[in-house]
Formats: C-alpha cells, structure tokens, sequence
C-alpha cells in the first residue's frame, strides 16, 4: 500500500476484504497486547483518554454494542449509545445529517451498526471521523471476522493450511463474508455448507469450496463456524422448516462424532440452541464460543486503538 | 520517534563498538549491584524492542557477577503515550510481561536512548496498572539530552551531548542482525 507496512494507516475499519495479511497480522498482535490488558490490576489504560465514541446502533444488537462499550471504556474514552428507536432516524433524519450532528458534537470514532450494506463507507467518505463497521446488512462483520480469526489463531497456533467449514445461512450473512476474506487472506481453505437455496454456487468465484452434505464435510476440517439461522429475516421459500433444516444441517451429537476430536465449534451468537447446534455441544469441550467473546473484547480495544489513535487531520 | 527524519549517512560518528558498549554494560550493572543490595528483589524491565535485549543482557552480566539471577520483564509503553492522535501511523503494541506482584519490589526501567523522557513516564504509568513497586529506577545505555519532563537517570552507558536534531542510532546483534553498536547521525544539511 505505502511505505508504512507494517504499520497502521487507516481511520475507519470498513470491511475485511481490503485489508492486507500485514495489517490482519497487525490488529491480531496488537489484540494479544489488549487480551493482556485484561490481567492486569487495572484494567484500563489511558490510550484513547479525551476521545468520544459514539454507538450508533441503527440496527438491534446487544452483544456487539456490549463488546464495543466495555472495550471503549477499557481505552478510557468517553461513550455514548444510541440506538434506533432513541435516534432521530426515526423522525426522518438522514443518515448523513445524523452523523454531521454527531460529528458537530466532537465525536471522534462512530461505532456503526446498519441494515444497508454500504452504510459505513458512505459515512466514512463523508466525515473525518473515524468509522467502525459493527455489521451492515449481509455485506461484512469485520470484527467478527477478526475475532474468529484471532481465536482460531489462539487455539490452533496458526491459520494457514487449516480446513475451515462455514455453515448455515451464508447468503444472509455478513459474518460469513468477513470470515471468508480473513480466512482465504491468511491461507486457511474455507468450505460453505448449507441448503441450496442458502449457499448458492455462486460463493465458489470467491475461492471457497461449496458443499451441500455436511456429513462429507465434517470428517475433513479442523473449525467448523456454526452460523445462526436469522429465521426472523427469512421469508419461507429459502427453506421448508427448521424441523428440515435440523435433519439435514444441524450439528447434533450423533454428527459431531464425524469431527476430529481437535476440531474448535464456533458460533458468533446468539446460539439457537437445538436448532444449528445441539445444546450439549455448544457447552462442550470443544466449543470456543466463549473464548470468542472474551477475544472479542480484546480485538476491538485493537481496532478502536489503532482507527482512533492515528491524527486524522 | 524521529525514524524519519533525513540524515547524512557518510558523517555517522561511532559512540560505541562491541566492545566499549559490554564495558558500558558491565559498569550498569556493577553500579545497580551497588544501589541495589536486595536483588532478589530487584526487576530489570525493557521498553521494546532494545530495551527488552539490553534488561536481558544487563541480567546475564549480574548473574556472571553475583551468581544471582535478577528477574526481567518487558513493558510496553504504546497504550500510555501522550502523542496518541497525533501521530499517521500506529507501530505494533507489543505484550507486556512483569512477574507479580511488584509490591516489595524495585523496578528498573531499561531502554536504550533516553531523550525527551516521555518514553520513559509512559512506563511508569504503566507499570502502575500492574501494581505499586517500592521503587522505579532508570537506566539507559545512552542520555542524549533534551529532557521535556523532570525525568533523570540513575544509570547511565555514555552522557551523549547532542543537537535535537540529530540522531542516536542503536543496533544490538540479537535484534538487529548487525554488528552491536551506537552511532551520532547527524540532520541532512539542506533540511
């Protein structure tokens, strides 16, 4: 890119497809630094003392909007949410004119979280100040993807020349596109499983391998990311019924026993349980799904850090 | 913090060769062995990246001296600098690494050039977030002057009077696959 590498540059965090394997490196062992953090006898530390962050959840979420408050508050900066009922959105407002407001009260680093994929972009051209996306519509989950890529690097000490299975509602996801750009990036092959309808062969012109018999697949990986069913998006015609998708999809026990006793079960939550994954297995020994929090907290005290450390003017 | 900067190769003056710098290194040590009577009780911590080296070495040279082995750590002083925001891009933030707890304990703060001081008052406010040590002492292999805060030494390599302008090149063989040594460069002349 320039000659910074190795380096940071960026004040906004957009998406995962445009970031080098130099600068996912870099957010990951800058998080190894914030996982530390959490150790010490305090927990915060004054990085981002005199910033304001704003949440700016125009979407529902209550994990995300957690994870990104608890980490701006180990940073020490100051933090306001607002989500979409409370916001003026619901009054007509723009979304640029909302951000211009914000951006007139002195906010440093927008935390934003759409159901139009884009939204971040068209913000971040528009404002100096830093813009984090926290998901928009199904394009891209970056510190999702981050996050999972972080924790699988922690578990399995690398993630190049590992088998990764993605499975469930690919078409609808923005977690599933983040994981795919992170993974191929850092040399991991990356295998979409689920119903036809859900994970149409178009995914493979992004490099990834389609199946639609997870039986095959799960002998053959070392991760499998269990997506959830978004049955509240879902119109009926994309499946028949969870009842099908269970019989045909579903990591239940008797399937887990085709999985590696090493395989790492991943879920970015919140966990249907019964319906993608068994019960049992979500709280087994070798599910993650809570490591994947708490270094979810660590990898956005990193992106937050980097995107708001840097002088934007 | 001054990597940038231009600066005219060809009239590098040499401070330290190999050897001067293990005599530097040496005499710290004896010195901290001096202050410092209790060294089970002592921490040589390392700013990172030469500082970690030089705490380590500086370790090697007290055990080979008292036949004690004195503790090392590694504090990384990225989360508590003061020009955050100012600067375009953001190097890697290295993990933090002290043995615990540092009450009871005298801390030495290790680094290889000591300018401006702010290096070093962002390590002591973070290792404060570890604990409250019974006592922070400073050394470095070189003070070139130039203080900004009211910041000194205990411990000193070499006193290097120099011109804000210039700079203090270190290079340690186990970091940077060259010779050991330390050179004066001096700014560009059309700068």
């Amino acid at each position: 890119m320039n000659s910074d590498k190795g380096r940071w540059t960026r004040k906004d965090l957009l998406g995962l497809r445009e970031l080098s394997v130099e600068e996912i490196n870099l957010v990951l062992e800058t998080a190894d630094a914030f996982k530390q953090v959490g150790t010490r006898e305090v927990k915060k530390v004054p990085a981002l003392q005199g910033k304001t962050l704003i949440n700016l959840f125009i979407e529902p979420s209550t994990r995300t909007r957690t994870s990104f408050e608890l980490a701006a508050k180990r940073l020490s900066a100051d933090i306001v949410n607002i989500s979409a009922a409370a916001s003026s959105l619901t009054k007509g407002e723009t979304l640029k004119d909302t951000a211009r407001v914000l951006e007139a009260n002195h906010a440093d680093i927008i935390v934003l979280r759409h159901s139009s994929a884009g939204a971040p972009q068209f913000l971040a051209s528009r404002i100096a100040s830093s813009v984090i996306n926290a998901g928009d519509g199904a394009h891209e989950h970056p510190t999702q993807g981050l996050l999972d890529l972080y924790t699988i690097r922690e578990k399995k000490g690398a993630v190049a020349g590992l088998h990764v299975a993605i499975i469930g509602d690919i078409l609808f996801s923005r977690v599933a596109r983040s994981n795919i750009f992170a993974l191929l990036k850092m040399g991991a092959r990356v295998t979409l499983v689920g119903p036809s309808t859900l994970v149409p062969r178009e995914f493979e012109q992004l490099g990834v391998t389609v199946s639609h018999n997870l039986e095959d697949v799960l002998p053959t990986v070392d991760v499998v990311n269990l997506l959830r069913i978004q049955h509240e998006r879902q119109r009926k015609e994309y499946f028949p019924g969870l009842g099908e998708y269970i019989r045909l999809f579903g990591l239940t026990k008797a399937r887990a026993r085709l999985l590696r006793p090493d395989c790492l079960i991943m879920h970015p939550g919140p966990i249907n349980r019964g319906v993608e994954l068994d019960s049992e297995l979500a709280d087994g020994a070798q599910s993650v799904i809570l490591d994947q929090v708490t270094n979810g907290l660590a990898v956005r005290m990193a992106v937050l850090y980097l995107c708001g450390g840097i002088a934007t003017s | 913090m001054s990597k940038t900067r231009p600066t005219n190769e060809s009239d590098a003056v040499r401070i330290f060769d190999a050897e001067t710098m293990q005599r530097a290194l040496r005499r710290i040590a004896h010195e901290i062995i001096e202050r410092n009577r209790n060294l089970s009780a002592l921490v040589l911590v390392g700013i990172p990246a030469r500082g970690v080296e030089l705490a380590r070495r500086l370790a090697a040279v007290i055990e080979a001296i008292e036949k004690v082995r004195v503790a090392t750590g590694v504090i990384d002083v990225s989360m508590h600098r003061d020009d955050i925001g100012t600067r375009r891009a953001l190097p890697v933030v290295k993990v933090s690494q002290l043995p615990l707890p540092l009450e009871q304990r005298t801390v030495v703060i290790v680094d290889d050039v000591l300018f401006t001081g702010r290096t070093c008052r962002a390590a002591m406010d973070a290792i404060g977030s570890f604990g409250r040590p019974a006592c922070i002492q400073l050394a470095a292999l070189v003070d070139r002057g130039h203080r900004e805060l009211p910041i000194r030494p205990d411990f000193v390599g070499k006193n290097l009077p120099t011109a804000f302008a210039e700079r203090v090149r270190v290079r340690l063989e186990n970091i940077d696959h060259q010779p050991d040594g330390v050179w004066l460069l001096k700014p560009e002349a059309n700068e």
